[in-house]
């Protein structure tokens, strides 16, 4: 087995293994009871740091672009998904066109 | 076995205005991208997204095999990133839970959780049936995974000809797509809260522990939240 497979099975056991223990724990805990809730708390806010983390300090090629540009264009978009009754296809194609322009003329 | 109704219902919330295939789609032509520049052949690629099947997993994967990082390091680096999916499980899994569902459904399919399908479940979970929500989910994570895979496999064969200004727009549209889903979750005062907080603390953990600070900051937000909604709630 090469190389590259091999990293590829191990990300994916890595992967794998937070969901399983999930559906693990899962077993004994009722949708209606307070730990549930507290899970349920934990993963909206974890989801929100996350994504904030990817826009204040983004991995990979977004952290090519101007923080400042981002921020625009975040904003941009959730004023297009308010104002179009909670539309998810407009703000999302506009913010990709919007961040490539911005990002090749600035 | 499956329900096909409600597995279908399922998968066909995909061509809502909501759809999460638009986002899910761009960020894997991405990923597609970065695998074939970082090395990886047309299996391979697909083989990534295929078992794997998450986009922070992939990146973190992608930057440690790119500086050479040793196998065990890959998984604690890979494990750190997606040890949010644990609690995002646990927040969905009760939900779906039916006596008369058999378990191997709940393994399989939590293969499937991921950041988009997470969303739209949990938006239309009170709308399905107790008894076939799993089936429903069955369909959403099908329909999201394969949407994955399709696109690995087209930003694979494009990436010769993506510039880099049209990748960075594809890379802002995933962090925009779940910015919004978010911003429509919130519904009641403990989600507001955790939102809102975790927007806030994620980042600032960041400057103290770049690792830690997802999983720190979205358990103080977390718990802050929780507190409040159990107090006025």
């Amino acid at each position: 087995m090469n190389n590259i497979v091999l990293v590829i099975l191990i990300t994916s056991l890595a992967t794998y293994m937070p969901r399983f223990l999930g559906v693990l724990s899962s077993e004994k805990i009722d949708a209606k009871s307070k730990l549930f809730r507290w899970f349920n708390c934990i993963a909206y806010a974890i989801l929100a740091a996350l994504i904030a983390r990817m826009i204040v300090f983004p991995a990979g090629v977004l952290s090519e672009s101007n923080t400042l540009i981002r921020f625009f264009v975040l904003v941009c978009s959730i004023s297009i998904f308010l104002a179009t009754k909670k539309n998810l296809v407009y703000p999302t194609v506009t913010s990709a066109i919007m961040l490539a322009i911005l990002n090749s003329y600035l | 076995m499956i329900n096909s109704k409600y597995f279908f219902q399922g998968l066909r919330s995909l061509k809502n205005f909501d759809s999460p295939a638009i986002a899910l789609g761009c960020s894997f032509i991405a990923i597609g991208a970065l695998l074939k520049n970082i090395g990886f052949n047309i299996e391979q690629s697909i083989l990534s997204t295929v078992l794997t099947y998450a986009l922070p997993g992939q990146l973190v994967m992608a930057e440690s095999f790119l500086i050479g990082a040793s196998l065990i390091n890959i998984f604690l680096a890979v494990w750190l990133v997606n040890a949010r999916l644990y609690p995002m499980t646990v927040a969905l899994m009760p939900q779906l839970k039916e006596e008369s569902q058999p378990k191997w459904k709940y393994y399989l399919s939590c293969h499937f959780l991921a950041v988009s399908s997470w969303l739209i479940m949990k938006d239309r979970i009170e709308t399905v049936e107790q008894k076939y929500r799993i089936d429903f989910w069955i369909g959403i994570g099908t329909g999201t995974w394969m949407t994955a895979i399709i696109a690995t496999i087209a930003g694979y064969l494009l990436s010769d000809y993506l510039n880099q200004d049209m990748v960075i727009g594809l890379a802002i549209v995933n962090p925009v797509y779940f910015t919004c889903m978010m911003v429509g979750a919130m519904k009641n005062k403990s989600i507001g809260t955790a939102v809102i907080l975790g927007s806030i603390l994620g980042p600032l953990f960041f400057i103290v522990s770049p690792e830690w600070s997802i999983l720190f900051g979205g358990l103080l937000a977390g718990t802050i939240a929780f507190i409040i909604g159990e107090k006025y709630e």
